[in-house]
């Protein structure tokens, strides 16, 4: 599973990568964590704002840090 | 009588004169400074402009990032794709000052309109708009000068984003949009639009107030910083004889000194505060504070990688036009506002 963070290194990315890391750790999914940081990627993505959560190259979420438990909530249903 | 309490509420809880007073208090009881003097009303302008700016930003930020919640850029997108013309610039500056935003964000939302068809004056109205007139910093400019001035600056800022977005509509500055910004598909997550609960957006409001404070903190203590060395270190006559309202260049100098620079409304505040006690004209220190928050080298650089030079160069040209006008209107007319 590739999970990809779309933000430009604002301290709101790093948190939802932490955040990203640990749910799939705690989920006990093979996640590998991919940083998107230039503009053109992220907006590739349909994306206005960052922080955006892309799994597996679905958008799930944009514009907030997601919680260890949401992003869970979320791999649950993929 | 409402009238006295109304005032009363303004001076403590907007201009809080309590912590003036109490600053004063301190610095003369406790280390035996004269705030009348030099040194003593430097720090006694820094230690009250810190605390004061703080103390507000973070329960303005709360309030509104609380209602800032209520419209996602997908929201606003939405509703400016069902309207043209000149109502649709209107709307879209009007949106600009509600819709959160930072400057790191201005790319990815100006792929996201344009890209879903939005027109490029539209989305430029939208685009001035939101650094220039921001919720707090109009409460802030009420609490430094006074309610007329903060109400005239978000009329004057909203005219400016629709005046500077229909021209470049007008212009047919569409084409100068690189070709990569249409390809880009608009797609809209399930979640995107979806109804927060309360307690979601109070999460929200928080975290906003957590991220923007983080972020703006030390242009805040240098604003500061630089306030008071203007307000009790340069002499009033140089600042009247280069800024002050009499002086046909002042509104140049100001504007043109501000364009390169980049720092946050709640930094430049207490610049233009200080400028203005010290002489200087309304209008040149709004200009001063318009030109560094509309417009910065580090953000135009950013969006040459998105439109060609033509489109760049119209947009800087028109807003600084537009922010010179404006400082020469307050100066010719701002003792209306005083």
């Amino acid at each position: 599973m590739i999970i990809k963070i779309l933000g430009s290194g604002c301290r709101k990315c790093v948190a939802l990568g932490d955040n990203a890391k640990a749910a799939a750790a705690t989920a006990g999914r093979e996640a590998e964590i991919v940083k998107v940081t230039d503009f053109a990627d992220i907006a590739s993505y349909g994306v206005m704002s960052t922080p955006g959560l892309v799994i597996d190259e679905k958008l799930v979420s944009s514009g907030k840090v997601l919680t260890t438990a949401e992003i869970g909530e979320i791999l649950k249903r993929l | 009588m409402i009238g006295d309490v109304f005032g009363w509420l303004n001076d403590q809880l907007l201009r809080m004169q309590w912590l003036a007073d109490l600053v004063t208090l301190l610095l003369r009881d406790g280390f035996g400074l004269d705030t009348a003097g030099r040194i003593g009303g430097s720090i006694h302008f820094f230690i009250y402009d810190v605390i004061k700016i703080f103390i507000l930003l973070g329960a303005l930020i709360f309030g509104i990032s609380y209602i800032q919640s209520y419209f996602p850029p997908e929201r606003t997108r939405r509703i400016l794709g069902g309207i043209s013309g000149l109502p649709a610039n209107i709307l879209a500056a009007l949106l600009g000052t509600v819709t959160p935003f930072c400057s790191c964000s201005s790319i990815p939302i100006f792929i996201g309109f344009t890209s879903a068809g939005l027109p490029v004056g539209i989305t430029f109205s939208f685009l001035i708009s939101s650094p220039l007139v921001d919720l707090a910093s109009v409460i802030l400019l009420a609490s430094i000068f006074s309610w007329p001035i903060a109400l005239a600056y978000v009329v004057v800022g909203l005219v400016i984003a629709v005046i500077g977005g229909t021209l470049l509509g007008w212009a047919g500055m569409d084409r100068y949009v690189e070709s990569f910004v249409f390809r880009n598909p608009v797609v809209a997550h399930d979640g995107a639009e979806a109804a927060l609960t309360r307690r979601q957006r109070l999460q929200f409001a928080r975290d906003q107030v957590v991220d923007i404070v983080s972020r703006v903190w030390p242009y805040i203590l240098i604003g500061v910083g630089i306030g008071a060395a203007i307000h009790n270190w340069i002499p009033q006559d140089l600042i009247a004889a280069l800024l002050g309202q009499d002086k046909w260049w002042s509104v140049l100098l100001a504007t043109l000194a501000g364009v390169p620079m980049y720092a946050d409304i709640f930094g430049t505040l207490p610049i233009a505060e200080a400028l203005v006690a010290r002489g200087a004209g309304l209008g040149t220190a709004l200009a001063f504070m318009m030109a560094v928050t509309a417009l910065s080298l580090p953000s135009l650089i950013l969006l040459k990688r998105v439109v060609r030079l033509p489109l760049l160069a119209a947009f800087t040209g028109i807003v600084t036009v537009g922010i010179i006008a404006i400082g020469y209107l307050f100066n010719a007319f701002g003792y209306l506002f005083v």
